[in-house]
């Protein structure tokens, strides 16, 4: 448990990806069966058991403990589960003193009713130190909140074992805690585990962009184009009568979408985008389609007021046989008379986009004829359907994103390499009556810089403080003094959290306008006037 | 007698009327007695100043020589008479050279800790617990969550992470006084006998720990002028804090962060900071030191200050000790 809970906190605060995959790598090397496999249970969201509701964690706690000094304690540290490790006093009568292994934990955790739990969990923090508690505490609330994806967890297991991520992600549904045909595979000691459950996930194929340069050296005759939609990527797959849809990484996420996977009926396997709306004529913005993302389970009222439904590129299996090996061309056939006999209220076809040349097709592309589409993709025709972002076959060519002049307002200091940087800037734009204008902020933004820019934005950042708040700096913003960014986004939403009622999406810093000055940068009306509707 | 006749807080810090003395006060004053050489203890500009040799020493090394107006050495354990009081030092474990201030009249006795620790430290004399009959105790980590880990645990997680990130440069924020050194002799301990480099703030007290026979091993500037790429790929750099959030830290290639504090123990804490690597390590007592210490006194009644008072006098009422804050201002806790 001591080596889980370490994990835990060290995975919590290392801001590198690759420090991560260290530590995770480490972790399920240095740890013995059955415990390592718990904990990628544990991170990967796959393990479960009697939840333990906060109010009864407080009455266990208040059972030995003055209430003021618990009062105080809490106030103080801010999180209950925190609070609860460190204030916790182990009882008298607690003879055993060595840690439980995360196996005893989840086995005496697993096979309680929801009214042992707590008693249960009790002698289990009896016998733990703090780091250990905290994590056993938020394991039982469901709270383990660690910023590491199932997709860098599988990373992880590729790199110990020394295998592409793809062989893991085609088999991980058919596998389960705690995963010793997988380890013994990775380590070497068995083989590869079998892909023996039906409708497992196929790994996706990704698309490049389209770089300078890029389209001279093709034949626009070789390649298709469609619509680049702006949903979520899934697969949506059907086999022996199970049905699932999966996120692009492969995470299963058939849980918040109960009304699509009903109507997967189907042998075989859709790749196509999540979009919400009623097809094909009306799709609902990015901002509709977040009301049905992340969430667990969903309500009738969502379900009727924001329908899903999946607009189809590709057919990678069908009726048992695996297409991935035909060519893109031979591939849309198939699709396009295995879509006509879907249920239309959830899978419709993504149209090809005809073009002449790369010219009409960069016209197509920057006055797209629906707001939800976010540039064209391209496809050569006889490209095959390989997992990963092989170079060449398909390219992405996005539509410019919006940019506004807006104005550096906070500065934030960054974490690891850039610890000694303010590096994370809330900017924001002029609102109020024209003899009273003052700042409203938009939005935040950390990276789309060089490394030169950063050190130009610290070095003004240090030299214009107004004030300091912890690791945040305001900084000098006023008509004729200030910094101007223009920034880049892909769409706004309206939000009731920020002060401005917008929110943007995927904003970054494009340029630095050293020339021009604050009182010219935009207005928050230049933004109200790009919300949809 | 009462208490307060013979300390009681004045807005220049803790006043002995009979003895017209202060304890660490935060103003210039006439006569003063410091328990420790943190600069929210040990201030300059007071015509006279009772200390410990080596908080004098600090306090020189810190200020220039001329930082008093005439200095004396109190020796440990030694009884001094000011105007019919009888105060002495003992060792309070926080940092070198820090002492408890018993101050006595008439068979009645106060005992001003300062700042003080019961973990062992291989870089000062360990407490000496005075009986009394009031105990003024420090507070700074005066909450039922303050819960320090052995320190050898936490460097054993400091030479971990530098076997598995060995391209890294390890930055490790101690405080100048006391917890650097502190910080580095336990790396010793550990086995580790490799260069390790300081920044230029802590050289001068670096050196006078060497010359007042603590071992730290050799140590180098890391402040050199032309860094080429990789320098300090895989060493350890002991800074003060704040020079990791300054243009400074940028000679370290993608350093990991570590700071030891007693501090580290809040997760909140460690993010606000940006810390990669918490060490827990503090020269102050944790709660159970706190209490422990408390009882152990003998003291009929207690005072808490700086710190998180009001939990530790609800711990003493609920115990029947009589209890109150004094709410002393200026302190800040530099020495964590």
């Amino acid at each position: 448990m001591k080596a889980f809970a370490e994990l835990l906190d060290s995975l919590l605060l290392t801001p590198s990806r690759n420090a991560k995959l260290r530590l995770m790598v480490e972790y399920f090397g240095a740890t013995p069966d059955p415990d390592r496999g718990l904990a990628l249970a544990a991170l990967t969201g796959n393990l479960s058991f009697a939840s333990v509701k906060p109010a009864m964690l407080r009455a266990l706690v208040m059972e030995r403990m003055d209430p003021v000094l618990f009062a105080y304690s809490y106030d103080y540290v801010g999180d209950l589960a925190e609070t609860i490790s460190l204030v916790w006093e182990a009882g008298s009568e607690v003879a055993q003193r060595t840690e439980p292994t995360l196996a005893e934990a989840v086995g005496a955790l697993g096979g309680t009713s929801r009214s042992d739990a707590p008693r249960i969990l009790a002698t289990l923090l009896d016998r733990m130190e703090p780091p250990s508690r905290f994590a056993l505490i938020k394991l039982v609330t469901g709270g383990l909140r660690i910023g590491v994806s199932a997709r860098l967890a599988k990373q992880a297991l590729a790199d110990l074992g020394g295998v592409d991520v793809h062989e893991i992600e085609e088999v991980w549904h058919g596998l389960a805690p705690p995963y010793l045909g997988l380890f013994a595979w990775l380590e070497g000691r068995a083989g590869k585990p079998a892909a023996v459950m039906p409708a497992l996930f196929r790994p996706v194929m990704l698309s490049n962009p389209v770089q300078e340069g890029d389209l001279d050296r093709l034949d626009p005759e070789d390649y298709v184009a469609e619509w680049k939609w702006d949903g979520i990527r899934v697969q949506a797959t059907g086999e022996s009568g199970q049905r699932r849809l999966y996120s692009r990484t492969g995470d299963e996420i058939s849980g918040a979408f109960p009304d699509l996977v009903e109507a997967i009926d189907f042998d075989g396997t859709l790749d196509g985008e999540l979009l919400v709306g009623q097809p094909p004529e009306h799709v609902g913005s990015f901002s509709d389609l977040q009301q049905r993302l992340n969430r667990k389970a969903v309500s009738t009222k969502t379900l009727k007021d924001y329908p899903v439904f999946v607009r189809c590129y590709d057919l990678l299996a069908a009726d048992g046989e695996d297409l991935r090996g035909l060519s893109f061309s031979e591939r849309r056939l198939r699709l396009e008379v295995f879509a006509a006999g879907l249920d239309p209220a959830r899978f419709d076809l993504s149209p090809l986009v005809g073009f002449d040349d790369w010219q009409h097709l960069d016209r197509l592309r920057l006055s797209p004829p629906h707001p939800v589409i976010e540039g064209v993709m391209l496809k050569r025709r006889d490209s095959v359907y390989v997992p990963g972002r092989p170079k060449g076959p398909w390219f992405k060519w996005k539509r410019d994103p919006h940019t506004i002049d807006a104005v550096l307002m906070y500065a934030q200091r960054g974490h690891g390499k850039r610890s000694s940087f303010y590096s994370d800037y809330t900017f924001g734009v002029w609102t109020g009556p024209s003899e009273a204008e003052e700042l409203v902020p938009v939005g935040k933004a950390y990276f789309g810089f060089t490394d030169e820019e950063l050190r130009q934005i610290d070095k003004f950042v240090r030299d214009n403080t107004v004030d300091r708040f912890g690791p945040v700096r305001s900084v000098r913003a006023a008509p004729d003094r200030g910094l101007v960014l223009e920034v880049a986004f892909e769409g706004l939403a309206r939000s009731t959290r920020h002060k401005s009622g917008v929110a943007m999406r995927f904003p970054r810093i494009s340029r630095l306008r050293w020339d021009k000055p604050p009182a010219e940068a935009d207005r928050l009306d230049t933004l109200l006037a790009l919300l949809p509707e | 007698m009462h208490a307060h006749d013979l300390l009681r807080p004045r807005p220049e810090g803790l006043y002995c009327p009979p003895g017209d003395f202060f304890i660490d006060p935060v103003r210039p004053v006439g006569r003063a007695l410091i328990t420790h050489g943190h600069s929210d203890h040990a201030r300059s500009g007071h015509a006279r100043v009772l200390a410990t040799g080596q908080t004098l020493d600090i306090m020189a090394l810190r200020y220039g020589d001329d930082f008093a107006g005439s200095t004396q050495a109190a020796g440990l354990g030694e009884a001094v008479r000011i105007n019919g009081v009888t105060v002495s030092f003992h060792p309070a474990g926080h940092v070198l050279g820090s002492a408890q201030i018993a101050v006595e009249q008439d068979g009645f006795r106060i005992v001003a800790s300062g700042d003080y620790k019961r973990a062992a430290d291989p870089t000062c004399a360990g407490i000496e617990l005075v009986p009394c009959d009031v105990f003024i105790t420090e507070a700074t980590f005066g909450l039922p969550v303050f819960r320090h880990p052995a320190p050898g645990e936490e460097i054993g997680r400091l030479l971990a992470s530098l076997g598995r990130f060995p391209e890294r440069a390890h930055l490790v924020g101690a405080y100048a006084l006391g917890k650097a050194q502190r910080v580095i002799r336990l790396i010793r301990d550990a086995g580790y006998d490799e260069t390790i480099h300081i920044h230029g703030a802590l050289a001068k007290l670096c050196d006078y720990f060497q010359r007042q026979g603590v071992d730290l091993g050799r140590l180098e500037p890391a402040t050199v002028d032309r860094p080429a790429r990789g320098d300090f790929a895989g060493s350890i750099v002991v800074g003060p804090p704040s020079a990791f959030a300054d243009r400074w830290a940028r000679r370290f290639p993608d350093p990991v962060t570590a700071f030891a504090s007693g501090w580290m123990q809040i997760r909140q804490r460690v993010k606000q900071r940006g810390v990669e690597l918490p060490l827990i390590l503090s020269d102050h007592c944790d709660w159970d030191e706190l209490t422990t210490t408390i009882a152990e006194t003998g003291a009929s009644e207690v005072w808490v200050t700086h710190g998180r008072e009001e939990a530790l006098v609800r711990w003493c009422e609920l115990q029947g000790i009589k209890a109150r804050p004094l709410h002393l201002v200026g302190y800040e806790d530099e020495g964590d």
